[in-house]
């Protein structure tokens, strides 16, 4: 067999937390653990791309499989990567450092408790995005939420409290319904082992049942309409890494368990239950923009828009099209990128001014200039500009859907016109016009390290958005054979 | 050696926006304006060579977007019509970035300026020498995005952010068509490149569409969804509203984006896909009908307006108009030769304006000149060119353009065409009128400034006049040397495969009468202006007054920002704040988490209140219990 590399992958940074759990904790600015938490999610960080490059883009089959007996018979602890997963990986160690060295001035308390956090949630992230068997999938999934419960809780705001059980509780709810369904699958057809259930497939009759259950977990994480609202008030609470680990990843697993599982296993019921996605999505995407066009918060609004983007992805991946699928895998890596930087972006003033009002602000451009002009590719790059991945993805996946259904293509393309509303509204009146706020002209520009973060992400959302065929290449025949495999599926009924 | 035309804007940009402050101010300016004028030296060249040699290729720069069938290439696609588009974006662009010298000399950020303009041009490039709609839609939102910034360049001014922002928005609206219209073509042909999409189009001629229900043929589609987006960027009527608001943009500015390019992107596009177009007439009468409404609006609105930028925006709004029509009538070339010439006279009268907001140092009110024409000579001398370019005065280029236009839409024969003559000889009369009125008030008549003395106001240095005087030799001469080549007809004919006409245009004539029509207008109005702006200048209040309904009208632009306003901008913000707090707050929340942890609350606390801790009622609720047990099994 050959080296574990993503069993090394997911407990590298665990290892770092225990390492760190065993350091003296100081209090202050606790550079020691800083370092320790930066040099493993960095390491971690190689390793993925090494994984990338290791990786062959000309086929769909599961590569770097290990597959261990956990449980005589019943689990196994089964990890892989296809073109679909590996993106998701490298997205968790590529945001997952900057996180960490973002935390400079936001977490005053407990600093080493909080990098233990993050990085033990790192694990998971990983740990979800290349499971090959549902109950190991289950456990990393729903264990991902501690952490992000507890970041939320013990360093979050002042109603930190309610925002953390909201949280806890809508994605609960959603999780025990999959919980059940797999241990119906496992009773079913006597495995959860993924690569197995895509070959032998679950019979018609239970699939409606099964589809339901899981999107009941899935659409609570994405977060869908209607069961959205725990998102804003999380993001409010949450100190900044942890809303760039929640908009840019979190959210994510959501979107690839949709790919990975609903589709992969229930294609019958995917088809059926495809025009309640559409209209979820149709509306998260009008309504949420129309939400937050109103936003006083700046968290808020970027929170709002992050639900309307996500309704982008959904309603891509059930196009079922090459684009439509495509589309969504970028657009949730874009937004991964996207959603952290604004987030990022939103945290560096708030640590400056310690308010999240927009009315704070205004007139920051004559100001903070540096700043400026990263927020403004940022803001751009959400509202879909041309340039930027943004656009890749939506323009992929309205695609997409346009091929399956106009009236749906049609309104969600509504959507993009509010974004740019909502978006360049929130800009203007934050680093536009005159400055009123006395305070204001006190502040200093990016210091080096957030400088070095918004640029680090500021990179890959321009290069990929002239260049997506790095990303494109990866996941191009995983896509390819998904729909194959969905089509062929779907023929046999 | 074309790519570098593509390049040299791009890098110049970067240059000055990213190295500007290393660099100083005044290397920049001489840096961007030098690289786009190598640019526009070689479109020249490549001009020539397409006119001389046939030259034409698709140069494939690199991929783009490859999504199963979906493949789109970084392209640079060299056509007549694309040189031609090449010439005019340069060659204005170099100009402009020259005058901007001179005109931004006082402004603090000059080298963001100049990096806008540079990226603004290289945007523009993207999109004419795209040779697939995605390119033309990643140039068209590029331009887009330059416009956003440098409407908005004064950002200190709270009306240039709130102008910017509608200009990016209304121009969404827009793009939401035009990307509607690339996700139908896509999906009827499987391709986005032009070749293959205008090969591919005689086969889906009578192909209908239903959509809600509706039975559309799916090429009046694409063509109407098309429009949609060259509405918003050609500033048409419903969608016009951001142009004279963009007007808040450094005047170079204006000339560059709001006047020679960007907004003519519109016509090239229906221009571009006039394979397409040909099939579908319901279209190209609606293009008609939306031109020369626009036309008319624009000249009726530009007479009464006072602000000199706006009657100039309003005057190119309504040019464009004219240009929608002739496209509307199956005249893509003669649309294209007034794109063309349109381009010189109006950045000469841009820029003209802009000497003038200069001499009274940043007043743009006309009934605030007056009389300055000896102060200004040459300002004045080449601001009477524009004028007599525009409003079609003989041997000048606006003549053989515009009256190009009417005449093809009198050829056309049926209704519409009537019609579009007809409306489109009233406009130009009217934009006679509201053109030598600009000039009168501006520069005739009595001097109106009561803040700046006469003496102070200054003709501007040569660098902001050499741009004006090439431009002057463009709006006198581009008419009559290129007519031939544009609009003849001939064995050679010069667009050959880039514009396609299903039948020939015709070659007859109009009657002599007809031909005479307009000239005569456009000279007869010189002296009605005269007479109406100098020498009885209570006439034109006297008619204002008496007609006061009319002149509102006029005045608050048709009242489309109000009504607007009203519409989409208040219904939004409601409609946002009754998602937000009613739908999220009161019935998702309060059903949901809230309501579920108040009830399980509620729940709990009357749970609590039956463990009252006294064993005599534990005792009594036992008791009752177990005789209700026992009663049940003894009854069944």
């Amino acid at each position: 067999m050959n080296f574990p590399i993503l069993t090394s992958l997911i407990l590298l940074p665990t290892i770092g937390a225990l390492f760190l759990f065993f350091t003296k904790d100081r209090e202050g600015n606790n550079l020691t653990a800083k370092y320790v938490a930066l040099f493993t999610s960095v390491v971690n960080f190689l390793i993925s791309i090494y994984l990338w490059i290791l990786f062959d883009q000309s086929t769909s089959i599961f590569q770097f499989i290990e597959d261990r007996t956990w449980i005589e018979g019943f689990i196994n602890y089964k990890v892989g990567v296809d073109g679909i997963s590996i993106l998701f990986i490298i997205l968790t160690t590529f945001i997952t450092p900057l996180c960490i060295i973002s935390v400079n001035n936001s977490i005053k308390n407990r600093l080493r408790d909080f990098l233990i956090a993050i990085l033990i949630m790192e694990s998971f992230m990983i740990g979800v995005f290349c499971a090959l068997d549902l109950v190991v999938f289950y456990l990393f999934f729903e264990a991902g939420l501690i952490p992000m419960f507890l970041i939320i809780g013990i360093w979050g705001g002042t109603r930190r409290v309610y925002s953390a059980f909201k949280f806890f509780l809508y994605t609960l709810l959603g999780s025990v319904l999959m919980l059940v369904a797999i241990i119906s699958i496992y009773w079913i057809t006597g495995t959860t082992d993924v690569v197995r259930l895509y070959e032998i497939g679950i019979d018609v009759k239970y699939q409606n049942l099964l589809w339901l259950a899981f999107f009941s977990s899935f659409a609570v994480k994405t977060p869908m309409w209607p069961v959205h609202t725990w998102l804003p008030d999380a993001h409010v609470e949450a100190p900044t890494a942890g809303s760039v680990l929640l908009a840019a990843i979190l959210l994510k697993m959501a979107g690839y368990g949709f790919i990975r599982f609903s589709l992969g296993l229930f294609p019958i019921a995917s088809e059926l239950f495809t025009p309640l996605i559409y209209a979820l999505s149709v509306i998260a995407i009008i309504f949420t923009s129309f939400i937050a066009l109103m936003q006083e918060d700046m968290k808020k609004l970027i929170a709002y828009s992050s639900v309307a983007h996500m309704g982008f992805v959904t309603l891509g991946i059930f196009t079922l099209q090459q684009q439509g699928i495509e589309g969504s895998i970028i657009q949730m890596i874009s937004h991964g990128l996207v959603s952290a930087a604004l987030f990022l972006t939103v945290g560096v003033v708030y640590d400056r001014m310690h308010s999240r009002l927009i009315s704070t602000y205004g007139g920051l451009v004559s100001i903070i200039p540096k700043y400026s002009i990263l927020f403004m590719v940022f803001a751009l790059a959400s509202l879909g500009l041309p340039g930027t991945s943004g656009f890749i993805g939506e323009f992929l996946i309205l695609m997409g859907a346009f091929k399956d259904n106009f009236l749906v293509a049609v309104i969600a393309s509504l959507g993009v016109i509010l974004g740019a509303a909502y978006m360049l509204w929130l800009y203007k009146r934050v680093v536009f016009g005159k400055i009123i706020n006395e305070d204001l002209k006190k502040i200093v520009d990016l210091n080096r390290s957030e400088y070095f973060i918004l640029s680090c992400l500021a990179a890959p959302i321009l290069f990929f958005g002239f260049y997506p065929d790095p990303l494109i290449n990866t996941i191009e025949v995983s896509v390819t054979d998904l729909i194959n495999m969905h089509s062929t599926n779907l023929a046999k009924k | 050696m074309e790519i570098l035309i593509l390049f040299l804007p791009l890098i110049a940009s970067i240059i000055s926006g990213f190295f500007g402050r290393y660099i100083g101010d005044r290397n920049s300016e001489i840096f961007t304006s030098a690289l786009v004028s190598i640019s526009a030296l070689l479109s020249i060249n490549v001009l020539y060579h397409v006119i001389v040699n046939q030259y034409e290729e698709n140069i494939i720069i690199a991929t783009w977007i490859n999504s199963g069938s979906l493949n789109v290439n970084w392209s640079m696609l060299i056509d007549p019509l694309s040189a031609v588009m090449l010439v005019v974006v340069t060659s204005v662009s170099s100009l402009v970035h020259i005058y901007s010298i001179g005109y931004m000399s006082q402004d603090p950020h000059k080298p963001r300026f100049m990096a806008y303009l540079s990226l603004f041009t290289f945007a523009m490039l993207m999109l004419v020498t795209s040779d697939n709609f995605i390119q033309l839609f990643f140039g068209w939102e590029g331009v887009g995005l330059c416009s956003y910034f440098l409407i908005g360049f004064w950002f200190k001014k709270e009306s240039a952010n709130a102008a910017a922002i509608k200009a990016f928005i209304v121009n969404r609206i827009g793009d939401f068509g035009f990307a509607l219209g690339i996700f139908l073509i896509f999906y009827l042909f499987g391709t986005v490149n032009y070749s293959e999409v205008f090969q591919q189009i005689p086969t889906i001629i009578d192909k209908d569409l239903s959509f809600l229900s509706f039975e559309v043929k799916a090429i009046d589609l694409i063509c109407l969804l098309l429009f949609i987006g060259a509405m918003g960027k050609s500033a048409q009527i419903l969608l016009h509203t951001w142009l004279p608001d963009a007007m808040e943009g450094p005047t170079p500015v204006s000339a560059l984006i709001h006047a020679a390019t960007m907004v003519t992107a519109g016509v090239f596009l229906v221009v571009r896909c006039s394979p397409i177009y040909e099939y579908s007439p319901l279209i190209l009468n609606l293009i008609t009908i939306i031109g020369m409404t626009t036309a008319f609006f624009a000249a009726t609105v530009a007479l009464v307006q006072t602000d000199i930028k706006k009657i100039i925006a309003y005057s190119t709004c309504s040019q464009l108009g004219y240009m929608f029509f002739a496209a509307g009538v199956g005249a893509y070339n003669v649309a294209m030769f007034h794109l063309f010439t349109h381009a010189f006279f109006k950045a000469l009268l841009f820029l003209g304006s802009g000497s003038v907001i200069h001499a009274f140092k940043d007043e743009q009110n006309i009934n605030n000149m007056g009389g300055v024409w000896k102060k200004l000579p040459y300002t004045y001398a080449l601001m009477i060119i524009g004028t007599l370019a525009l409003t079609g005065f003989p041997f000048l280029s606006g003549f053989y353009s515009k009256d190009a236009i009417i005449e093809f839409a009198y050829l056309r024969g049926n209704t519409t065409g009537y019609y579009a003559a007809g409306i489109g000889i009233i406009t130009a009369f009217l934009t006679s009128i509201y053109s030598w009125r600009l000039i009168f008030k501006t520069f005739h008549g009595d001097y109106n400034n009561k803040e700046i003395k006469i003496e102070e106001t200054h003709e501007s240095p040569i660098v902001m006049l050499i741009p004006l005087f090439v431009l002057s030799i463009g709006a006198v001469f581009a008419g009559f040397l290129f007519k031939g080549l544009f609009i003849g007809h001939g064995d050679n004919f010069f667009w050959a495969e880039s514009i396609k006409f299903l039948e020939p245009l015709s070659t007859e004539h109009p009657p002599t009468w007809f031909l005479l029509l307009t000239p005569c207008l456009v000279l007869l109005s010189i002296p009605i202006a005269y007479y109406f702006f100098v020498k009885n200048k209570d006439l034109p209040k006297t008619i204002a007054s008496t007609n006061r309904p009319l002149y509102n009208f006029l005045v608050n632009k048709w009242y489309f920002d109000e009504l607007y306003e009203i519409l989409f901008i208040k219904s939004s913000k409601k409609f946002g704040l009754f998602l937000w707090k009613f739908c999220d707050g009161t019935i998702i929340d309060g059903f949901g988490p809230d309501g579920i942890s108040s009830f399980i609350k509620k729940c709990s606390l009357k749970a609590s209140k039956l463990q009252s801790g006294f064993i005599y009622q534990y005792a009594f609720i036992m008791l009752l219990g177990f005789s209700a047990l026992l009663t049940f099994l003894i009854v069944k």
